[in-house]
């Protein structure tokens, strides 16, 4: 093993710059809610240059006027870092983050009831020569269990001080932030040697355990009353029947809500939208310049905000899953299942949450911990079908697929439907398999991963983290989106058609000239050059295509309204070869750009939608092009 | 080394890896040992420090609290004061001494 030394910097001007305490702790140790207790509502989150981890930073004021900033880093068994959220906790611990102030102290949170592996994490970081302060949180329900602990005894083995505390009661907060500023003080009046750290090899893992392992057989006494509700919980949650039924019904109302409950907020946020702009319609007088704030603009703000709903709702589930112990649970139902594509068992969520929108879905791959696996589900998820491509199939199939019944029960059109969900859905399970198995062979991360003691979530904590949610959705990928949107209007809107023109404006545009140039590209796929030039506005959502084929086949009320009309249009204009190979393209076209933005924002880099978008585009000109061929030798050309 | 492989061998002759009990199954880890595991996870040393960092470690307790319902994994595992799943291509590393009970 290869040791790596390095010396911390020194901090002089602790006197006068604000205490930096460092937040560390194992998963679910009730940090956040430590965080949350200590910094109030005063917080900032941002991601950390070039890493999609979060940075959580709150300020903090003593009884006594002091001032500190706090640092919550993400969960970790130990500093060895494994994921880019441990990795992050490290070099925050050790000095290394670039444009990072090294801490002045560390706070090791505890659960006062699993103080086992914590102790082993509190001597390694100890070792780092940085102050270390240990916080026993949940003291109240360690209490309750009769497990006494000599907290006086603790800190004199550790060599730390040692404070207990009920972080969602706010007790023992204050004592914690002033010995955290008085540890700090102290290590700046006199500074101790600052050694340096070096990975642990598993011998010396063990010997830090062994340790630790001997201070808490002195210290803390065996649970007179251990929790035995989690047991009989999980009895029933982790059954192989009943787990497997509950966790089912658990995702369908997860599902329905993210679809039926944000459906309301939606259409209030579409009506919002379409008043503005029709209000800004009449103000502004007719040209580019209303165009750009109605059809860009306001448009633009429109397609990002009629995300939030869907994005609030389902990080909701997701923070009160995890919030309550189930997640690991439905991770540990679900791992085996996911596992045959290579992926880990909390890919569940990112996928299923596709279904409704792959912006949620890409933006919820946060729950996997492992970069590979995290990529991996991000690739795959945009091929499940989204709740914007069911309008385009619905308008499809009306046009095209007779609307006959098979032995009474089966209907073709809800035949095609289904086997237009099913081949997403095998899709995105083959890409994430070739990912996994065949481009990242050598490295298969294993599943191994605590169950927690349920616990009741904490309101405020909950709503705090899901407006954090959106406001990072509003402010990162929201950016993006928009300029992404109004770009698309450019390209669809200029240059104007000539006057008297005869054919619809969008021909003349950009997008018109890019559709008949690839025309000859998509013609062996059976697309006329009016459907290429549809499929541009339907990168802005795929929904808009619908309303650019209305605009093309000069259908009046080309949105909604118009339905039965364009469909009657376009089974006049398409063949239905044609048509099942617009549909082949649906199921796995890279027509979101918002998607591709928020998978931007997500990796961190436009290397991940390159790659997205290339080879989504290869499978949907791939299976078009089958499709059309088999159609055509049926006789459908 | 060869003393350590030895040791290991006669150890295996007598103990049964975690990843060979059935639900009820307890005992107390006897070693943690990643010579056998299938050389599709990670590598040895790294799987074997995650581990002992989770607290698979030499004298912990453990027990089989509940089973996968495919081919009965992954597992969830008493280990000490915790519970910590994992699947069983990996309980291979943790060679256990059953209990008497058994």
């Amino acid at each position: 093993m290869i040791a790596e030394q390095t010396t911390l910097p020194n901090s002089d001007e602790a006197g006068t710059e604000p205490i930096r305490i460092a937040l560390v702790g194992n998963p679910n140790c009730g940090k956040t809610a430590m965080f949350n207790a200590l910094t109030g509502a005063r917080q900032k989150v941002a991601n950390y240059a070039g890493v999609t981890v979060e940075r959580k930073e709150g300020r903090l004021t003593t009884a006594g006027g002091h001032t500190a900033i706090v640092l919550d880093l993400p969960g970790t068994y130990s500093l060895r870092a494994r994921s880019p959220d441990e990795v992050v906790t490290r070099d925050a611990v050790l000095g290394r983050l670039t444009g990072e102030t090294t801490p002045d102290v560390i706070v090791c949170v505890a659960d006062a009831t699993n103080l086992r592996l914590v102790l082993r994490l509190a001597l390694e970081l100890k070792a780092v020569g940085r102050p270390v302060v240990l916080a026993l949180n949940m003291i109240d329900i360690a209490e309750r269990q009769g497990r006494d602990i000599d907290v006086e005894g603790l800190a004199g083995d550790l060599g730390v001080p040692v404070v207990t505390t009920v972080a969602t009661r706010r007790r023992g907060v204050e004592a914690l932030a002033a010995a955290a500023i008085k540890a700090a003080n102290d290590h700046a009046t006199a500074p101790s040697n600052i050694t340096g750290w070096a990975e642990p090899s598993a011998a010396e893992l063990r010997r830090l355990h062994l340790t630790a392992e001997r201070i808490f057989k002195k210290r803390v006494r065996e649970a007179r009353r251990p929790d035995t509700l989690t047991g009989r919980i999980d009895d029933v949650l982790l059954h192989p029947v009943a787990g497997i039924a509950i966790l089912l019904i658990v995702l369908f109302a997860m599902f329905q809500a993210v679809f039926v409950v944000a459906k309301p907020f939606m259409d209030l946020i579409t009506a919002a939208v379409t008043a503005t702009s029709a209000g800004a319609a009449m103000i502004l007088p007719d040209g580019l310049l209303k165009s750009l704030v109605c059809d860009g603009v306001i448009a633009g703000v429109g397609s990002v905000l009629v995300f939030l709903p869907q994005i609030m709702i389902l990080f909701l589930f997701i923070i009160l899953l995890e919030d309550v112990g189930y997640m690991a649970r439905a991770a540990f139902l679900l791992d085996r299942v996911m596992g045959v594509a290579g992926l880990h068992g909390r890919a569940f969520i990112p996928l299923l949450s596709s279904f409704a929108c792959a912006i949620p879905g890409v933006m919820s791959a946060r729950v996997i911990d492992n970069r590979r696996d995290r990529l991996t589900t991000i690739m795959a998820a945009p091929l499940m079908t989204c709740s914007a491509r069911i309008a385009v199939y619905t308008l499809i199939i009306s046009a095209f697929i007779p609307d006959k019944r098979y032995f009474g029960v089966i209907n073709l059109q809800g035949l095609v439907f289904f086997s237009l969900y099913a081949a997403g859905m095998i899709g995105a399970l083959v890409v994430a398999w070739v990912m996994r198995r065949l481009i990242w062979r050598s490295a298969s991360e294993p599943f191994l991963m605590e169950l927690p003691a349920y616990k009741r979530p904490e309101l405020v904590v909950v709503m705090r983290s899901v407006a954090q949610r959106g406001q990072i959705f509003l402010t990162r990928a929201g950016t993006t989106i928009l300029f992404m949107m109004v770009l698309i209007w450019f390209v669809c809107t200029l240059p104007v058609a000539p006057p008297g023109a005869t054919e619809p404006a969008i021909n003349y545009s950009f997008a018109g000239m890019i559709g008949r140039a690839v025309g000859p590209f998509l013609a062996p796929i059976g697309f006329s050059w009016q459907m290429s030039v549809a499929l541009i506005p339907g990168l802005a959502a795929r929904e808009v295509a619908i309303g650019a084929l209305g605009a093309i086949y000069a259908v009046s009320g080309g949105e909604s309204g118009g339905h039965p009309l364009l469909a009657a249009n376009l089974a006049h204009h398409w063949s239905t070869a044609s048509a099942l190979s617009f549909l082949a393209w649906y199921v796995f076209a890279p027509q979101c750009a918002s998607t591709l933005a928020v998978v931007k924002r997500e990796t961190g880099s436009w290397i991940w939608p390159v790659i997205m978008f290339s080879y989504m585009f290869a499978l949907a000109y791939a299976s078009a092009f089958v499709v059309y061929r088999i159609a055509v030798s049926a006789g459908l050309g | 080394m060869s003393e350590l492989n030895r040791l290991t061998d006669v150890a295996q002759a007598c103990e049964t890896t975690l990843a060979d009990g059935r639900r009820g199954f307890s005992g107390v880890i006897f070693a943690v040992s990643v010579k056998d595991v299938a050389r599709h996870s990670l590598e040895p040393e790294e799987l074997e420090r995650r581990l002992l960092e989770i607290g698979f470690v030499e004298g912990a307790r453990v027990e089989i609290l509940h089973e996968g319902f495919l081919g009965r994994d992954p597992i969830v595992v008493r280990l000490d004061d915790t519970r910590v799943a994992l699947r069983r291509r990996e309980a291979r590393a943790v060679i256990v001494r059953p209990d008497e009970t058994r």
